[in-house]
């Protein structure tokens, strides 16, 4: 078997030419009660890293379980690879990879031993899955502790493995299900650093993460899922512009003229102005960033506050992700 | 890396997946052979217990050597003690996302439980040994000859492989591999509500039936027939039928408890 031709089969189950790696439609899925998927559209490009970016509950790993073809839907179409995930299961599995939110290996089997073990599930003869298997360790830094059982392994460590065993076909499509929860920021930098290699090499990789950050870092396109449903698309940059445009920093110089900076503002720029108190800073949103500025330096020196740090910034992230998911009134269409 | 599109070739992966994850397990057993020995041994300190402490204030029905009558009750009781082990690692696997992993791959999904299966019956068997050697040490043997003998042995494993059926059901429906403390609980009044150890006429009335019908209380008394060991006597329905009842209680378990097995499985994608 031959790695790069796997990449070219995608889309051509269909038949059509570009088609969307991940081709997803009104697809629905209910827990008694609770709408886990309330309609969810999505299409994602061969290529790159789509982060699906949402709180806790918000459906996002009920959505990979569906296109991973661990959860059937209860109404809607998946295409993953160009195969139904309903209807050939069998096809999407060999054309993916998995990292799920459990660490998804035999703990008690060396890591050497888990790669080939999933080498040999997916067919791979004998010896293609032990050269398989040390390919891998070695590329995950994993080679001196290959022989040693996976619970003594460090979290990182069985993070790294657990991406390895995903990648044992070269998977061209590949899901991350909350990659780097509860890793530290050394083994988090691991794998990002893994999956921008997997993306240089032509992998389209569905992400879902909690952390912003993480979408910022590594996605080409971000959806924004709340309760059940996608509330904004788009690139990093796209939705941050889209939430307010640029917004202007004010530091008092005093902390204790926190609250006072924030109503002179306000009341300057007819904006709500935002308090953060750990920053101890005053943050409004801007349309014309130099007229803004101009009338909020004005607004703090007639009031006779004294800024200890001025900027005019792109939002954080953050920022759109709470403004999105905390007042689903404001979603920008 | 085709889909398994051919039937034959569907069928080749079934057998070839089956293979590498009864090797899976042997590789568990050579990387924590603990577990192993006390599963193969433990049975042998109970031939001690029951043989030696208890045996002798224990009266045969109908007379004879009680450690004759004792063994065909333990080598059932180490198959039902296997339901311990069938359970916990489905409910491990099951637990820890493995099972999902599994899920995920272009594998035979049949072969999850029938990897389990075979390795769980490589190990039965090695225990089956184990107390048979042992048995011939502490005076048992058989008298009827090596066909019965073969007979007897292969209604233990008809009654293991029920146990299998039951360890994967449960493992499925409760998921949780801590839980197999109440398993190993239960065995116990199971195995003494029977005819293992002592005579069921010995008993209360209400508990000699249930002890008299009781599964294990069949492949028992099956086997001492089988073995021309001294039998638990009486002229009940079950004790006249034991051979019967020793193919159809397991025939009976697995009946039951295999679709609800198949159907846990297939509900975890609901």
């Amino acid at each position: 078997m031959v790695y790069g031709t796997l990449h070219g089969n995608i889309g051509r189950g269909d038949g059509r030419v570009n088609a969307p790696v991940i081709d997803v439609e009104g697809l629905r899925k209910r827990y008694g009660d609770t709408e886990a998927l309330a309609g969810v559209d999505l299409a994602v490009p061969a290529g790159g890293v789509c982060a699906v970016l949402g709180p806790n509950g918000a459906g996002k790993t009920t959505l990979v379980r569906i296109l991973t073809t661990l959860l059937r839907a209860d109404a809607g179409t998946a295409r993953v690879a160009g195969h139904d995930v309903r209807r050939h299961p069998e096809r999407v599995r060999a054309d993916i990879g998995l990292v799920g939110q459990r660490t998804a290996v035999d703990e008690v089997l060396g890591g050497r031993q888990n790669l080939i073990l999933f080498g040999r599930l997916h067919h791979l003869c004998p010896a293609r899955a032990r050269a398989r298997a040390d390919a891998l360790l070695a590329r995950f830094g994993l080679t001196d502790a290959a022989t040693r059982p996976v619970r003594t392994y460090s979290g990182g460590m069985r993070r790294r493995l657990d991406l390895a065993a995903a990648l044992i076909v070269d998977p061209p499509v590949l899901f991350l299900d909350e990659p780097t929860t509860g890793l530290d920021p050394r083994a988090r930098g691991d794998v990002w650093d893994a999956v921008r290699a997997l993306v240089a090499d032509g992998t389209t990789v569905l992400l879902t993460t909690q952390y912003l950050e993480e979408a910022d870092q590594l996605a080409d396109s971000v959806r924004v899922v709340d309760h059940g449903r996608i509330v904004a698309a788009g690139s990093p940059d796209q939705l941050k512009s889209a939430l307010g445009g640029d917004r202007v920093d004010v530091v008092p110089r005093h902390p204790g003229d926190l609250t006072r900076a924030a109503e002179v503002i306000g009341a300057a720029t007819g904006g709500p102005a935002r308090v953060d108190v750990d920053r101890t800073r005053v943050s409004v949103a801007v349309t014309d960033r130099v007229a803004t500025l101009t009338t909020v330096l004005r607004a703090l020196d007639d009031a006779g506050l004294a800024a200890a740090d001025v900027a005019v910034r792109r939002p954080t992230l953050d920022e759109v992700f709470l403004r999105l998911t905390a007042d689903r009134e404001q979603v920008p269409a | 890396m085709s889909a398994p599109t051919m039937p034959l070739t569907r069928a080749r992966w079934a057998l070839t997946d089956t293979a590498t994850l009864t090797g899976r397990a042997l590789a568990h057993w050579a990387r924590q052979p603990g577990p192993v020995l006390v599963a193969l041994l433990f049975p042998v300190l109970l031939v001690l217990m029951f043989g030696y402490l208890l045996g002798g204030a224990m009266a045969v029905p109908g007379g004879g050597n009680y450690r004759e009558f004792l063994l065909p009750g333990l080598f059932t009781m180490t198959m039902l003690f296997g339901v311990e082990a069938t359970y916990t690692a489905v409910a491990t696997d099951a637990a820890r996302g493995v099972t999902d992993r599994f899920r995920t791959l272009p594998m035979a999904r049949s072969a999850v439980v029938a990897g389990r299966a075979v390795a769980d019956l490589l190990h039965s068997l090695l225990a089956l040994a184990v107390m048979l050697g042992c048995g011939a040490l502490v005076g048992w043997q058989w008298h009827l000859g090596a066909a019965r003998a073969l007979a007897a042995v292969g209604l233990l494993v008809l009654l293991r492989t029920a146990m299998i059926v039951a360890g994967v059901y449960l493992a499925l429906l409760l998921r949780s591999p801590e839980s197999v403390a109440a398993l190993q609980i239960l065995v116990w009044p199971l195995s003494f509500a029977s005819n293992a150890f002592v005579a069921p006429d010995t008993m209360p009335g209400w508990l000699g039936a249930v002890a008299a019908w009781n599964p294990l209380s069949a492949t028992a008394a099956a086997c001492r027939e089988l073995f021309g060991n001294p039998g638990w006597g009486g002229g009940s329905f079950p004790a006249e039928h034991a051979v019967a009842l020793a193919v159809a209680w397991p025939l009976l378990i697995v009946a039951v408890l295999g679709p609800l097995a198949v159907r846990r499985w297939q509900r975890l994608d609901r």
